[in-house]
């Protein structure tokens, strides 16, 4: 068996072999240029077309002014009309939806449904406009302008080498002109002069803000500072908050609408079984040898313990709690807190364990707090320590 | 008027217009060679003006949107038409927002075509960017377009991250909480960068009023001039093309610009236009009344950022608890790695890739020839690891959602990115590059024999054979390609008459090129045909075997790579 | 390499490989969709003479995962205390009787009617107590603040709701169901019970009032049109993106791959 056997023969069946597609499909043969021509000069080089059927090129330079094909070029004309008027009416109706579908304060009946209408009348509207002119002058390119293939001549784009060593001597030239390479005085006292210049746009923009200073190592929480329930603004006592398995967010009495103070001072209080609470007692060793206590069960009353919610990886609320696995779950990158044993992270990426708040009841039996937190709330920081 | 046809004439009034600006700027050579460029046509090329239609249609809808957001943080309490939030504290930031939605007419809908132009402007620059990888369309000449187009992509993903936090709503405020987070961790300055930014610490009342000025003015300044950059190289240095019949690395082939191309990308525009207020019509996005005002006391469950950050997003959930406390200072792993070294790695390795592939293949010639990927079978394999990475990183982001729809347990879904993000690329570059010699060991046996018909011719002998032709002209210039570059040093005799080593290869440095150098250009002839069919016998078949395709690796000395296909570096 | 070189041409490799991708990713997330702990709930409730039907129905349908006296096993914890409004919630949304141990009670066609719901209902809170079924009045939300729901739907509900109430991923396959068929009660009753994981809200902690504003909140949100198109799922960027991508993307690829299509006559005749 030789590769003879496998070649197409000239019969009537096999001329009709089907023509597989490889790759992306060639143009018809004959329409390519040759790509050595050229007129020398800077504009329109080495194009030259060639109609479709045509063997050699004409001798005018230009693009063939008729479509080859003209009953097919009046039909897709009459298409392409009937989609431009059909964009235009379209434009119109968009014109005619804004004026006539009201909507905010002068509508009548629900805003977000008239919203609704409006939004739809105006785009369905905008989008037929578009969609229309463009499928229209898609079909003019590909249907009605005759088809064309040419070939232009790229150039190198290295510089002829005389190019090259003519910059390079103009560059020599005005440089010793200039005498700089001459004098190292003007050279250097220029250098410094802009040295000062260019750093004092960075200067002045240094009250941006203030310097951090000791600001994130502290919140508002204060000895005896009550705990509210955010969103109802109300105090809470021990007896009110006995449900097991309960949380809720609690903020600062004074500070409920101060969002700077509630970036770090909002904490979550969980009512927990008898005998599930086990917070240990957790110190931390400062650098400079003073021992911070950081986890209590003295701070905690009657089963409530309070964490600050503020996530200590990046800051978001670590407010999901999953009361039957006393789970804190941070759902920005699901860092997770063991909550009746300090908060200690479980799982996930944040590096230490939510700061406990001390809290206790004042006279009045509502929960207060003992102090501030005893460690900076949220995200780490260099000069955390 | 001829008899034949009636040309056109310009009309006189138009003529000396045409005439008193060129008395002033001395155009006309000029704008007729513009006029005359010619345009290649690959549907692939086109993926890049979807991205330059949609950056100047949000600039458009940009404007419209400007003329009625208010960038203020001062709390107000809602009294407006959305009667659900009334009584609710709010900025005028997002107050504004639900204005411009729900009481100026259009306005939802400028908003939505805004936001989702957003989504598909970074979609067709990634996609344009996979394409211009993956033919090699960054080669020399075109490195500068390259990195101009990387740090257009950077800059377009802060300019959407300002962007969609702008109306200060639960889910980008939460996202601004984040990057505040980040900035804090930073070694020495994180804190002062910190506060700068916000005015003090967060929320303060700044951050709205600065990103507004710097999404509004300064990176749509950049990128202005930026993409002016990146089209004139383009022009300058004349868009790249598919291999094909009578395309050489000297020509350009295509159709002129006027009126051909004009009308195309014109049309294109309207397209992209239409497609994106086509969606936003019919596809809801960023509805700021559901989610809320945002507030530091709440968090929604599924908070993602934009799907072009997404990939940050998965980077930070996916790292362990990792930090280091020492003399009085802290240092966060946990959030420096995922949120800086990790993106800092791969926008480095997009920049210097074209850089590194030079020097690993040798390569120092023009291409303006694209190549087919699986020409490139490293590059391409590099390419496929490099997506695998993005896209678990990507996944990961969204991983509490693929969580609860697909049933899989929280955790699990962190600890299979954990190890995929490892072991995936490997593999997959593996797999690619197997796939790669594949299809051209396909295309070496078309070459050879030709292609199959479907038409089955029965032998005298009783046996059936199905029929082949060969490649035309046409096909056989798509698929014919010197696999590996020609190559300079590189491939010199090892050793020189005194048994030293080339330089080029002397040192660690030179035998790490070495082989990096054979595994980049290894590969399988894909020389043309002789005559057609039947001779030439040996010339794929010796490269389906293992052994011989490093013999076919250099393009030239041995019997394969006769012609070596075109050589084309015609400068 | 050689042999998988060998043998890649048979047709059957190609269907083997296919075969080996399908068993390998249904494999692959067999393993992964795993099943968690087993469940718990709490809650009470309290009533009059339907215990005795109450009672006949808890020993044939609960006592066998919660004991004979409610008392709790190892697989079901126990009911004394858990109270009327409890059971009114679980049995009614069909959380209870519950078809297999796994993460997640889910939600399914309730197997009582509602008669003999209250009447479980009486005869569990008898047994100890706990929150009572909230009465019409206390659920209904005419004249609520939504306002003011929003914020503490988004303070207390959001986080494992989602804000717009879609559910959302708890951790060892555990999840905040979507709140989109809760009725008024129901949702009333999960807050003063706190079912499974959901922690409790009692009504000295957020009282009936914003309980009921934030009722309010979730029905007026449930109803309310998407001004903006189709709503994508209301669970934020995740949709978008993917329909950034196929549908901004894809139809645009599409029309690209049209505008720059060799005409018909261009592309036959190349036959070599």
């Amino acid at each position: 068996m030789s590769d003879n056997d496998r070649d197409l023969e000239d019969t009537p069946a096999e001329r009709q072999a089907p023509h597989r597609v490889i790759g992306t499909p060639a143009p018809a043969p004959g329409i390519l240029a040759d790509p050595e021509r050229g007129d020398g000069d800077d504009g329109g080089k080495g194009t030259r077309p060639y109609g479709p059927g045509e063997a050699e090129a004409p001798e005018l330079d230009e693009l063939p002014a008729e479509n080859p094909n003209p009953v097919s070029a009046r039909n897709w004309e009459r298409v392409a009309a009937a989609l431009f008027i059909v964009s235009a009416l379209a434009s119109v109706a968009f014109i005619a939806a804004y004026v006539g579908l009201e909507v905010g304060g002068d509508t009548k009946g629900n805003v977000v449904v008239a919203t609704l209408r409006s939004n739809l009348a105006l785009g369905s509207a905008m989008a037929l406009a578009f969609l229309a002119i463009g499928i229209g002058m898609v079909i003019w390119v590909r249907n009605i302008m005759p088809p064309v293939e040419l070939a232009e001549e790229r150039h190198p784009m290295a510089s002829p080498k005389e190019d090259r060593q003519a910059f390079a001597e103009t560059i020599i030239e005005g440089a010793e002109a200039s005498q700089i390479t001459k004098r190292p005085l003007l050279r250097r006292t220029l250098i410094a002069a802009t040295l000062p210049a260019a750093l004092a746009p960075l200067v002045i923009l240094r009250d941006l803000g203030p310097e951090p200073k000791g600001s994130l190592r502290t919140t508002v929480w204060k000895k005896g500072t009550r705990l509210l329930v955010y969103g109802t603004n109300q105090p809470i006592t021990p007896a009110d908050f006995d449900s097991p398995g309960g949380m809720i967010t609690v903020v600062p009495e004074g500070y409920q609408d101060n969002d700077e103070a509630l970036a770090k001072a909002t904490a979550i209080i969980i009512k927990m079984e008898p005998g599930q609470l086990q917070v240990p007692t957790r110190y931390d060793d400062g650098a400079d040898g003073a021992r911070t206590l950081l986890n209590s069960m003295n701070w905690t009353v009657d089963n409530i313990v309070a964490y600050s919610k503020i996530c200590t990886h990046l800051g978001c609320p670590a407010a999901l709690y999953e009361q039957t696995t006393q789970r804190i779950l941070c759902p920005c990158h699901q860092s997770t807190f063991q909550a009746n044993t300090g908060a200690t992270v479980i799982f996930g990426p944040a590096p230490r364990p939510l700061p406990q708040l001390p809290i206790a009841t004042n006279a009045q039996g509502y929960l207060v707090a003992q102090s501030d937190f005893q460690e900076p709330v949220g995200p780490s920081f260099w000069e955390r320590g | 008027m001829t008899t034949d046809n009636k040309r056109l004439t310009i009309p006189k009034p138009v003529a000396k217009q045409a005439g008193e600006l060129d008395d002033r700027l001395h155009a006309a050579k000029g704008v007729r060679t513009l006029l005359r460029k010619v345009f290649p046509d690959h549907w692939t090329f086109l993926l890049g003006e979807i991205a330059l239609y949609s950056f100047i249609i949000l600039i458009l809808t940009g404007i419209f949107l400007t003329l009625f957001f208010q960038p203020s943080m001062t709390d107000v309490i809602y009294h407006g038409s959305y009667t659900k939030l009334d009584g609710v504290r709010m900025s005028q930031a997002y107050q504004s927002t639900l204005n411009i939605s729900f009481d100026v007419r259009g306005g939802l809908l400028m908003r939505q075509i805004h936001h989702w132009a957003a989504d598909v402007f970074l979609a067709a620059i990634l996609c344009h960017l996979l394409r211009i990888f993956f033919t090699g369309a960054y080669r020399k000449p075109r490195e500068t377009n390259w990195l101009i187009g990387i740090v257009m992509f950077t800059l377009g993903i802060l300019e959407g991250f300002l962007g969609y936090s702008m109306p200060d709503d639960l889910l980008s405020g939460t996202g601004v909480r984040i990057a505040e987070g980040v900035l804090l961790g930073i070694p020495v300055v994180g804190t002062y960068l910190s506060f700068f930014l916000f005015g003090g610490q967060f929320p303060g009342t700044e951050f709205v009023v600065r990103f507004y000025i710097i999404h509004v003015l300064l990176i749509p300044g950049l990128l202005l001039a930026l993409v002016s950059a990146h089209l004139f190289l383009m022009v300058h240095q004349k868009h790249t093309q598919m291999p094909g019949p009578g395309r050489t690395n000297a020509n350009v082939v295509g159709q002129p610009m006027y009126p051909y191309f004009m009308v195309k990308t014109g049309a294109f525009f309207f397209f992209v236009f239409g497609v994106l207020a086509l969606v936003a019509t019919f596809a809801q996005i960023n509805p700021i009344w559901e989610v809320g005002p945002y507030t530091p006391t709440a968090i929604s469950a599924g908070s993602q950022p934009d799907f072009y950050m997404g990939f940050l997003e998965g980077s930070l959930r996916m790292f362990p608890s990792w930090t280091w406390d020492i003399g009085g200072h802290t240092i966060s792993w946990d959030v420096l790695i995922p949120a800086l070294v990790v993106p800092g790695l791969i926008f480095t390795a997009l920049g210097i890739w074209p850089f590194l592939e030079s020097w690993a293949t040798g390569d120092k010639s023009y291409h303006n020839v694209n190549q087919r990927p699986r020409n490139a079978p490293t590059r391409t394999a590099i390419g496929m690891a490099g997506i695998t990475i993005y896209g678990i990183l990507w996944l990961e982001g969204a991983n509490d959602i693929i969580a609860v729809h697909l049933q899989i347990p929280l955790y699990l879904t962190t600890e299979i990115a954990r190890w995929a993000i490892f072991i995936g690329p490997v593999i997959v570059f593996w797999a690619t590059r197997r796939i790669c010699f594949g299809l051209q060991r396909r295309d070496a046996s078309m070459l050879t024999h030709g292609v199959e018909t479907g038409i089955i011719r029965q032998l005298p002998n009783g046996a059936f054979v199905e029929l082949e032709r060969p490649l035309s002209e046409g096909e056989v210039a798509e698929i014919a390609a010197p696999s590996p570059s020609p190559t300079a040093a590189i491939t010199a005799p090892e050793v020189d008459d005194n048994g030293l080593p080339e330089p080029a290869l002397r040192g660690a440095r030179g035998k790490l090129q070495a082989r990096v150098h054979e595994i980049f250009v290894e590969g399988i002839s894909l020389a043309p045909p002789t005559n057609g069919h039947g001779n030439g016998h040996g010339n794929g078949h010796a490269a389906i075997d293992g052994e011989s395709e490093r013999a076919a690796v250099g393009g030239g000395g041995t019997p394969q790579a006769e012609d070596g296909g075109a050589t084309e570096d015609g400068e | 390499m050689r042999w998988i070189t060998a043998r890649r041409r048979r047709p059957l490799f190609g269907y083997a490989a296919v075969l080996l991708a399908l068993v390998a990713v249904g494999m692959l997330y067999a393993a992964v969709t795993g099943v968690g702990g087993s469940t718990a709930s709490a809650g009470s409730g309290s009533s009059s003479a339907q215990i005795a039907e109450g009672k006949d129905l808890f020993d044939t349908s609960c006592s066998s995962c919660h004991g004979l006296d409610a008392q709790g096993s190892s697989v079901a914890p126990s009911l004394i205390g858990a109270g009327a409004a409890a059971v009114d919630f679980q049995v009614g949304t069909g959380r209870m009787p519950l078809k297999e141990i796994g993460a997640e009670a889910a939600q399914k066609p309730p197997v009582f009617n509602q008669q003999q719901i209250y009447a479980i209902a009486a005869y569990v809170a008898s047994l100890g107590g706990g929150p009572a079924i909230p009465t019409d009045q206390q659920v209904s939300t005419a004249g609520a603040d939504a306002g003011n729901g929003q914020s503490l739907f988004n303070a207390n509900c959001a986080q494992c709701h989602n804000y717009s109430g879609a559910g959302g991923a708890l951790t060892d396959g555990k999840y905040a169901p979507p709140l989109t068929n809760a009725t008024n009660r129901q949702i009333y009753e999960a807050m003063l019970t706190g079912p499974e994981a959901m922690p409790v809200f009692n009504d000295e902690t957020l009282p009936s009032a914003d309980k009921r504003d934030i009722i309010a909140y979730i029905t007026q949100t449930r109803a309310e049109a998407n001004p903006g198109g189709f709503s994508l799922g209301r669970i934020g960027p995740t949709t978008e993106g993917l329909v950034a991508w196929l549908g901004g993307i894809g139809a645009l690829v599409l029309a690209a791959m049209w505008i720059t299509a060799k005409r018909r006559e261009e592309r036959t005749g190349d036959h070599g």
